[in-house]
């Protein structure tokens, strides 16, 4: 029978899968830069004309979103798991659910800001 | 009743990672997914701050990125790198064998005896493989060998 907390464990899987594909994407630009030459000149990754490049670029801008989104909830249900594996007490479980998806809001809310408005500041909408 | 059962499924806690008792190296291989996992998220969280700040214009982002080029954050960050090619290949195992692959088909207990864990341990050979070849190509990255 499916419950809530497999559904839950479906969009965990889901969300890994997600992280896969664009946090590849992402590593292989920030860690293989060099090797697939995808620095730029000169060649740093975190110098801020190609981090400005970047973030004004909507795929790169929405996959930061999606980025964020999907690796939030993963990393947090994880952490959840993990913690309730620890066989709390029923109350106990409530607070540190709750606790994990305030903070979870609270984060896609910071980095979200962050990036949709670099985005609508500097971007090609401006 | 309910509630005794509940507090039997764990008791070894947290030495339960530590040792993998019988079952062996993929007990091991959870183990450090899971520390693996921890890592990550900490570093995901003040990552999130760390570029956050781009919005505060160049000159704070370009402190803030030469505080963070000290050899201190640049070996931690290739840890992380270290961390999230094993954490995500062995979640590549973990998918496959949890959506049922790599398994084989239930049969009957017949003597000698094969479990899936070793039915499906080629597959952790090969993301391991896999995953050592993502480092190695990091690595080679992060050494500088690829710009000269």
């Amino acid at each position: 029978m499916r419950t809530r907390e497999s559904t839950f464990w479906t969009w965990h899987l889901l969300a890994g899968l997600i992280i896969l594909v664009v946090l590849g994407i992402h590593m292989s630009i920030m860690h293989l830069s060099k090797l697939l030459g995808t620095g730029g000149q000169p060649n740093d990754v975190v110098e801020w004309t190609l981090v400005k490049m970047r973030s004004i670029d909507f795929a790169f801008a929405l996959m930061y979103v999606v980025l964020l989104g999907a690796a939030l909830y993963h990393g947090l249900y994880g952490l959840r798991t993990i913690i309730l594996e620890l066989t709390l007490s029923e109350r106990a479980e409530k607070v540190v659910s709750a606790f994990i998806v305030f903070v979870g809001f609270v984060l896609f809310i910071v980095g979200g800001y962050g990036t949709i408005a670099f985005y609508v500041l500097n971007g090609p909408v401006r | 009743m309910m509630q005794e059962s509940k507090f039997l499924q764990n008791k070894l806690g947290l030495m339960g990672w530590i040792s993998g008792g019988r079952y062996g190296i993929e007990r091991y291989a959870y183990t450090l997914h899971r520390l693996t996992g921890l890592a990550i998220l900490a570093y995901f969280l003040l990552h999130i701050f760390v570029t956050t700040s781009r919005l505060l214009g160049q000159s704070v982002w370009e402190t803030v990125m030469g505080f963070l080029k000290s050899p201190v954050f640049k070996y931690g960050e290739f840890l992380v790198y270290l961390a999230f090619a094993y954490h995500a290949l062995n979640g590549v195992r973990l998918v496959l064998t949890e959506l049922g692959f790599f398994l084989g088909v239930p049969k009957q207990p017949l003597y000698p005896y094969t479990h899936s864990v070793r039915r499906q341990r080629p597959l952790l050979i090969l993301v391991m493989a896999a995953a050592a070849v993502i480092v190695l190509l990091g690595g080679y990255d992060f050494l500088g060998l690829a710009g000269k």
